[in-house]
């Protein structure tokens, strides 16, 4: 069983305390950096990338290249600014996807 | 749309009607599939919107801690604070199938297990505030793992369900009548060429036994002279 690791990407303050709890932080200040650093992640063996909404927003090709793989699960989080709806609105994007109507 | 592009054989058609017999079996097979993924995928649709909402907020409370304690702090400070965690986490994945997609699943294992762990610093230097705010977040953590679990479980069952749902529709609006129009097409074109073949041999048996009969009539008609009897073919009529 090979073992996977977490990341979470984000801006500084959004991601520092979850070092705390032994998650490999990598803060990214641009969307550019952030950008890269998912790529580099995604080659690497990490499972789950948590992401912060505040940079996903910008990064909407690049999350939807890893939708339909089985690793990285990029799961966006709300960074510090607070919930932007990006994860919801995707769930609801998910539901579209297989009903082709918005049920819920 | 009449584009029927096959040859009016029996081949053929003995060839199209296993492929119908095919197709159908296959489209009653995927739309159970589909009917099956979708009662799947609505239950984890939604475990995953409550899970989301759940994590969200937990997440704001914590990151609201964080905003109050580094308002204590100085931001080095806690930066040096939190900068060499004593917990370490590794995530194990195994795969559920679900109606034969490859779901993930996440056990993960901390290196320590005592709880009192999660704070990698000495409380001498550190607020309090600071406590609060990796509490709730390690609270929050056991549902974020599932909400990844979850969240991708939805993609993918997505995904699936998408080309189910595309294969059915192809089957049920396309494939299938095009071929029950072809096979249409195929019997009727035989049955013709059956019916012109039963009339062209009637006609040809009734030309032949109008000979027959012709060639009888003079006969008859030769062997009453000879005898002197009467010419008049009425009286053999």
């Amino acid at each position: 069983m090979a073992s996977y690791r977490i990341a979470v990407l984000g801006d500084r303050e959004s991601v520092l305390g979850f070092k705390a709890l032994g998650l490999d932080v990598f803060p990214a200040e641009s969307v550019e950096e952030a950008r890269s650093t998912l790529h580099r992640l995604a080659k690497e063996n990490y499972a789950v990338v948590y992401l912060t909404e505040q940079l996903a927003q910008y990064m909407t090709d690049d999350l939807g290249r890893y939708k339909d793989e089985l690793t990285p699960a990029v799961i966006l989080i709300p960074g510090k600014e607070g919930s932007l709806g990006i994860g919801m609105a995707n769930v609801k994007k998910s539901v579209e996807r297989a009903v082709g109507a918005d049920i819920l | 749309m009449p584009a029927v592009n096959v040859n009016p054989t029996r081949q053929e058609l003995t060839r199209l009607k296993t492929r119908l017999k095919t197709s159908i079996r296959g489209h009653k097979l995927l739309k159970d599939k589909r009917d099956e993924l979708m009662k799947q995928f609505m239950d984890v649709v939604r475990e995953n919107r409550a899970l989301r909402a759940k994590v969200e907020e937990g997440l704001m409370r914590a990151h609201n801690s964080f905003t109050v304690a580094s308002a204590v702090m100085s931001s080095e400070a806690m930066q040096q604070a939190l900068m060499y965690p004593k917990q370490s986490v590794e995530l194990d994945m195994t795969f559920k199938n679900i109606m034969s997609v490859n779901v993930p699943e996440y056990q993960f294992k901390t290196k320590n297990d005592d709880p009192g762990e999660i704070y990698p610093y000495g409380y001498a230097a550190t607020s309090g505030e600071l406590d609060t705010a990796v509490e709730a977040l390690s609270e929050v953590f056991q549902d974020m793992l599932r909400l990844a679990e979850i969240e991708k479980t939805s993609q993918l069952l997505a995904e699936e369900i998408e080309k189910t749902r595309r294969r059915v529709n192809a089957l049920e609006y396309v494939k299938i009548p095009q071929m029950e129009e072809a096979i249409k097409y195929i019997s009727m074109k035989l049955d013709e060429n059956e019916r012109s073949s039963t009339i062209r041999l009637m006609k040809v048996k009734d030309m032949l036994l109008k000979d027959a009969i012709e060639e009888k009539r003079e006969q008859d008609v030769k062997v009453v002279e000879a005898f002197g009897g009467h010419p008049d073919p009425e009286h053999f009529a």
